[in-house]
């Protein structure tokens, strides 16, 4: 099989939940051979989380767990306690990259702070993600990803209003926040192994996950802070319709350039509405966008979505269907060219569709090498195999409730 | 002292707008040297407007957006219409490690500087396209804006309040993408460290939304069932919203995950009664009597502005934040302290606030971040010194409008 761009990259996971973990997806899934410690007995709790086939809940069948989890191996470890922690160190001076997702201090508490573990491994690169970062006043604040969101700004910007209301703020959906911070993570991560395997420093890397995400909306924050002006929900969508269709709706942005608004018109029959002085000008166009997306979505509205994206995209206009997951999964011609849902079996859960990535290497496949791990189902593997405890050491250690 | 983590490593930047131009700006905050390259038929249309606020700027060099996403590069004005214009972007190309794009398809190989063309010269070449659809299949050729890659590729479905409409997302979309960029390129670059091979690396913006919420999907795969908008609200978590504040357009976040944490909250609230009461005792009836929940913490939190309740709630353990506007962001403490903001003079524009990088790596040039480059401000660094070209030829080249 063709190698992957990772391949050779080990990983100690040592994280929960969402954002950690794909931060480790991400590399895993292009061949880093990703070790998740996982706490014995219940394991990450993301396995509960679910959804479950049938609604059955099953800590080996949470689409949670299985999606943000694949092509890793999992072990069941206590890192907190003294044998635990022997083993862990072990661990990381096999690892070149550790991300932990522990609160500040904590991994200190349990004598496996950086310090510490630079002692075992010096060129190791380790990854700390917090909600708030390592220092500052609020870094030990408690929060939920919901917290994040909202106090970090993204929160203050969604939804994308279609007129002025007074209704909450609202975070994006889903755990998407939690994998945009994952995803950062995982790029702080390679820019600095990429700089360890060129000049052999090791590296800590501060996470902040209200950073990652405030540093996504650095241009809102900049027009404040230079231009005066606080964007609001109802600013960012201007001169972007969201249009009803038959079937669903439609975006698409055709007030701008003359071209598409002259594209536009024609498709529309040059409609009357369309003539008065102030729809004419293009600047004036975007002044009155609420009122001309009234007037086109009188039109739309007798369209199929996919009639007015056909159409729309051939005339150069930018234009979106917004797509449910049964969409995206089964109607869409592009992600079905591109083999964007591949499938891979696994032991419990069975045969699953699931998302791949964004990106196509010309030399290095993004692929689905193995499923998400069964709780503990590569103990052997790494203590025997990478550790070299022989099975009765092992036995012990289970015993004793560390494995 | 350390090295940058991307010292020594040139890129060409073809990009324009927001997201290309966050993920070689990444770049250069990280320690590449950036050439960013723009012409007078082309100039980064951020350099001369803002949709957002409906703005145009004077001239090229006075735009705050601009300069927000592209601190640290090197411009270059160069006239790809010419042949001669081509003929000094392939010389570049054999100093170059990396390039980005995101050009309408297509125009990078009718230029004759596509990966295929540029391979030949530079073997090591990482070449990164960016579009709205990816460089393959029916709809490889579809011109694309932020707002769409959220709706193609799945958010704004599931975005939204439960009773409303879906959402368009706002313009980080674009520099979520960007990062993505970023992460890939990272990935080709650490490859090539081992095979010294470079690769050609296609990206769709719409599917790099997608792969965000992957999760999401499994529920489809397992049940057949669609996920849709819930606003605030969690599957297994309540309280878990954002209420309205004393003062215009206020709001806090309050998320609870235990019944420990929703007792912490009632007695923050002074209401002992609602940690006995029935209707909200454990998750799965908060979760049965949300609407009511709700509107109780509503009532309470309007009476306070968001920092006088996130303050009583903090000593009291329950997780709380403001939902912080661009205004409140500036002015937060926690952030100021681990230098979040960065302060940059422009010579056009004066001193500029900004958000800093997304993360600091050890010894980072944090303090030498320079601001983006004014329009051809570095035409004489890269031909001359980089290219080798006399002064001459470079003004002959700026006569014949090819440095242009």
């Amino acid at each position: 099989m063709t190698p992957k761009a990772l391949e050779g990259v080990k990983v100690l996971e040592y994280a929960d939940f969402v954002t950690g973990p794909y931060c480790t997806k991400l590399l895993a899934d292009l061949g880093a051979a990703v070790i998740k410690i996982e706490i014995p007995g219940g394991g990450d709790p993301s396995r509960r989380r679910g959804p479950f086939p049938g609604d059955i809940p099953d800590r080996e069948r949470s689409g949670l767990f299985l999606y943000l989890n694949t092509n890793k191996r999992s072990i069941t470890l206590d890192p907190a306690v003294p044998m635990g922690r022997k083993i862990f160190t072990a661990l990381v001076e096999w690892a070149d990259i550790l991300v932990e997702d522990h609160a500040p201090g904590a991994m200190e508490a349990m004598g496996i702070s950086y310090d510490a573990l630079r002692g075992f491994n010096p060129k190791l690169v380790m990854t700390s993600i917090t909600p708030f970062g390592q220092t500052g006043p609020c870094s030990g604040d408690k929060a939920y990803g919901l917290n994040i969101s909202h106090g970090a700004g993204s929160g203050y910007l969604t939804p994308v209003a279609e007129a002025e209301d007074d209704r909450e703020p609202i975070k994006a959906g889903g755990f998407f926040d939690h994998c945009c911070s994952g995803l950062s993570a995982a790029t702080a991560t390679l820019l600095a192994f990429y700089r360890r395997k060129l000049s052999g420093d090791g590296e800590h890397i501060d996470i902040s996950e209200q950073e990652a995400s405030l540093a996504y909306d650095r241009v809102e924050v900049g027009i404040f802070a230079n231009e005066n002006f606080i964007v609001r929900r109802i600013h960012s969508g201007i001169g972007v319709a969201l249009a009803p269709c038959r079937d669903g709706h439609i975006v698409f942005a055709a007030t701008g350039n003359p071209l598409h608004w002259e594209s536009l018109m024609a498709m529309m029959d040059h409609p009357v509405w369309a003539k008065e002085e102030r729809f004419t000008d293009q600047a004036s166009r975007f002044k009155y966008a609420r009122e001309i997306n009234d007037h086109l979505s009188k039109w739309t509205v007798n369209h199929t979505t996919e009639d007015l994206y056909r159409r729309l995209a051939q005339a150069g206009i930018p234009v979106g269907i917004v797509r449910s997951q049964s969409d995206l999964v089964e109607k869409d011609a592009q992600l079905k060219h591109r083999e964007f849902f591949t499938g891979i079996d696994h032991p419990a859960a069975g045969e699953l569709t699931y998302a791949s990535a964004a990106y196509r290497f010309s030399e290095t496949p993004w692929r689905l090498d193995r499923p998400a791990p069964t709780l503990g189902q590569h103990n052997d593997e790494v203590y025997g195999g990478i550790l070299g405890y022989s099975r009765e050491q092992q036995v012990k250690l289970r015993q004793m409730g560390i494995l | 002292m350390k090295q940058n983590a991307l010292e020594g490593l040139r890129v060409l930047d073809f990009t324009q707008i927001w997201s290309g131009p966050y993920c070689t700006m990444l770049m250069a905050l990280y320690g590449a040297e950036v050439i960013k390259i723009e012409s007078e038929k082309r100039p980064d249309r951020t350099r001369l407007f803002s949709v957002m606020l409906a703005r145009y700027y004077e001239g090229r060099d006075t735009s705050p957006l601009y300069n927000t996403l592209n601190l640290n590069k090197l411009g270059i004005t160069l006239n790809l219409t010419q042949r001669r214009g081509v003929d000094l972007v392939r010389e570049l190309v054999k100093v170059s490690d990396v390039v980005v794009e995101n050009f309408r398809p297509g125009v990078m190989a009718k230029l004759g500087i596509d990966y295929e063309s540029l391979r030949e010269i530079n073997p090591k070449l990482i070449y990164l396209s960016s579009s709205s659809r990816g460089g393959t299949g029916p709809e490889w050729d579809y011109a694309g804006l932020a707002f769409m890659f959220s709706a193609l590729g799945g958010l704004s479905y599931i975005t939204g309040y439960a009773d409303g409409l879906p959402s368009k997302t706002s313009g980080r979309t674009d520099l979520i993408v960007g990062m993505t960029a970023l992460f890939a390129i990272l990935s080709a670059l650490i490859h090539r460290t081992e095979t010294g091979r470079g690769q050609y690396i296609d990206l769709s913006s719409s599917e790099a939304i997608t792969a965000l919420m992957g999760d999401v999907f499994m529920e489809y795969a397992m049940n057949g069932r669609n996920q849709t908008r819930q606003g605030n609200r969690d599957a297994a978590m309540a309280p878990h919203n954002c209420y309205r504040c004393a003062g215009e357009d206020q709001w806090i976040s309050i998320a609870c995950a235990s019944d420990g944490e929703w007792r912490a909250l009632c007695e923050a609230m002074n209401r002992p009664d609602l940690a006995a009461d029935e209707r909200f005792s454990g998750v799965y009836a908060r979760k049965e009597n949300e609407v009511e929940l709700d509107r109780l913490i509503g009532e309470w939190t309007a009476t306070f502005t968001p920092t006088q309740a996130v303050e009583m709630l903090r000593k009291a353990g329950v997780a709380a934040a403001p939902s912080r506007s661009s205004r409140d962001l500036l002015a937060d403490d926690h952030l100021r302290q681990r230098g979040a903001f960065l302060e940059i003079d422009h010579p056009d524009m004066g001193r500029q606030t900004l958000v800093g990088a997304p993360w600091k790596l050890t010894d980072d040039q944090n303090g030498l971040i320079r601001h983006a480059p004014l329009f051809g401000q570095h035409n004489d660094y890269v031909f001359e010194q980089l290219l080798g070209l006399s002064p001459k030829q470079v003004e002959e080249l700026r006569r014949e409008e090819v440095i242009y």
